[in-house]
């Protein structure tokens, strides 16, 4: 069984004088949770409809699961789920219609029982009968996400999967995509909602003009960096002198009334807490800043 | 495979709204041209007859459900095409409009067997109108009018006799099949490149009116292009209902008629094929 999913090699698309993805390389591996990120029209949407075969490369290679995606595209898809930006239906139809018509073209098994259990996992059950036209955006969404999973793909690939949803809903989105990686699944998620990636992806890639930025496990990329670390004291003038005096005083980002922010490496953090606790000063919060959503805009404006 | 693509691209077609606009359109128009017919049908007969009238005496049922069929069949040139491309115009299109198609085309299913599943359901779905409207004319006319010759006023006057009419009807029924398909073709074939299904609608019926305009203009240098435009062949099933029948002319036509038609799904398939489906 081998260990990489989809391997991207070179992959390149222009359309006319636009190049939307210019020689991007990606790997993802079996199990992976990968966070697939980038700024608007930064090619993301193009890269997944080539990985799906809806929009045809210039250039490069795409192999799934070990096999080249334009030479063995049946085989491949009958092994992939996906939402492809937003989930659209046949709004005339039932969602159960729907499932039915969608999970019979992906080889599925559509018998009542397992379309209704589908529906089941997203909370749609009730709803099983109603139009999709009568669906909010949110519901619409976990259609989508039922339609992805009806045929038990081994590769499920999710386009902004909780755009529309409430926190609640959104949560339930990430246990789904947890419970699925515990089963074995390989996710590839693409989604603007930084703080989720970083809340369950393994593995991600940064792109930015089609061109990769960067690629790598998410705590290492998030740790060759520093943090933004704000220190809240309680005294603020007492704490003045002795930052001044120290080796923290070339660390200092910002400062605003009672507010130290530091930019600090994740190790040094402590230590900063045991030098000001004794120096005597109070310190009455730490709040580490450094977030996946800073080094997103720090890595792309970059570029 | 194929067989479930069909079924499911048929489900689609005759759970749209629009699908139903041709069969509702036929159902009011017939009953009303029925209803005229029942009250001034011996007119039109007498007028047909007017030439003759001094010469023969007729005798029996001219104003019969054969006669309904026929002038109903007349409709076919204008009236049945606009219903047709109704449905052919958002077969591909509307898939397009509705974000659909990224749904069907990341399934283990060739974009040939999509793009062929969805041009012969729309081939049945225009078997299943034409039988309609066979059922409407030739049936409920027979059972309001009873059934005999058949009259037919073109250049000459024809009448058959009852015994010769009902495989006249059936070939002009399978060519109007035939010149049905190549109006849907032309509309499928639009529908594929565009992504809303007005366009192909307005672009298939003003090709079809510009056509048919080509063809009446009495302009020497457009003449060489006549033979080649299929609305040219539209009316080929009249030639069935002249004796005797000129079986080289819808030949021509039927040829004519049928080389629009596969050209017109193969351009179509190619197209698809090639298509980067952004929508």
């Amino acid at each position: 069984m081998e260990d990489l999913i989809i391997k991207v090699e070179k992959l390149t698309k222009k359309f006319k004088n636009f190049t939307a993805v210019d020689d991007l390389h990606l790997n993802v591996h079996r199990g992976d949770i990968f966070g697939f990120l980038g700024p608007n029209g930064a090619g993301k949407s193009t890269t997944i409809r080539m990985l799906l075969t809806l929009v045809k490369p210039t250039a490069g290679d795409i192999q799934i699961f070990g096999k080249n995606i334009l030479s063995s595209r049946n085989d491949i898809l009958r092994k992939i789920g996906a939402i492809v930006e937003k989930p659209d239906f046949y709004m005339y139809l039932s969602a159960y219609k729907n499932l039915e018509i969608l999970g019979k073209l992906s080889g599925a098994d559509t018998s009542k029982k397992k379309i209704m259990e589908q529906l089941g996992v997203v909370g749609l059950d009730k709803r099983a009968k109603s139009k999709v036209k009568t669906f909010s955006h949110g519901m619409k969404q976990k259609l989508g996400l039922a339609q992805a999973l009806l045929h038990d793909p081994e590769l499920i690939i999710l386009d902004e999967p909780t755009t529309g949803l409430d926190p609640q809903g959104m949560k339930e989105v990430r246990e789904l995509i947890r419970e699925l990686k515990d089963k074995g699944k390989t996710i590839f998620l693409s989604s603007h909602i930084l703080r989720e990636v970083e809340l369950i992806a393994n593995r991600m890639i940064i792109i930015n003009k089609g061109k990769t930025l960067v690629e790598g496990t998410v705590d290492e990329l998030l740790k060759s960096d520093t943090l933004d670390v704000t220190f809240e004291f309680a005294d603020s003038i007492k704490a003045s002198q002795i930052i001044n005096e120290s080796r923290f005083a070339g660390m200092i980002g910002s400062a605003e009334k009672n507010e130290y922010t530091f930019k600090l490496l994740k190790e040094e953090i402590p230590e900063a807490n045991r030098f000001f606790v004794s120096k005597d000063i109070d310190v009455i919060a730490i709040s580490p800043r450094k977030s996946l959503e800073e080094y997103f805009l720090k890595i792309t404006e970059q570029q | 495979m194929f067989g479930k693509l069909i079924s499911i691209e048929l489900y689609k077609i005759f759970r749209k709204w629009r699908t139903y606009i041709g069969f509702i359109a036929i159902g009011v128009l017939l009953p009303i041209i029925l209803t005229a017919l029942y009250y001034e049908g011996s007119n039109y007969i007498n007028f047909s007859m007017r030439a003759l009238k001094g010469s023969f005496l007729v005798v029996g049922n001219l104003l019969n459900g054969y006669l309904v069929g026929y002038l109903i069949l007349q409709a076919l040139i204008i009236h049945i095409p606009f219903l047709i491309v109704l449905v052919g115009g958002d077969l591909m299109a509307g898939e397009a409009t509705a974000g659909t198609y990224r749904m069907l085309a990341i399934r283990p299913v060739s974009r040939f067997k999509i793009l062929t599943a969805k041009y012969l359901s729309g081939i049945m779905y225009i078997g299943i109108l034409l039988l309609f409207l066979a059922f409407m004319s030739i049936g409920v006319g027979s059972i309001i009018f009873g059934t005999g010759e058949l009259l037919v006023y073109s250049n000459k006057i024809y009448i058959f006799p009852a015994s010769d009419v009902i495989w006249r009807f059936l070939l002009s029924y399978m060519f109007a099949m035939l010149s049905m398909s190549t109006v849907f073709g032309l509309s499928f074939l639009f529908s594929s490149i565009v992504e809303n299904a007005i366009g192909p609608i307005v672009a298939t019926m003003a090709l079809i009116i510009i056509f048919i305009i080509l063809s009446a203009l009495p302009i020497e240098s457009l003449a060489w292009i006549k033979p080649y435009l299929f609305t040219n062949h539209m009316n080929g099933w009249m030639t069935f209902f002249a004796d005797p029948v000129d079986w080289s002319e819808i030949t021509e036509s039927a040829l004519v008629l049928g080389a629009h038609s596969v050209g017109l799904y193969l351009v179509s398939l190619i197209l698809f094929l090639k298509k980067d489906i952004l929508s």
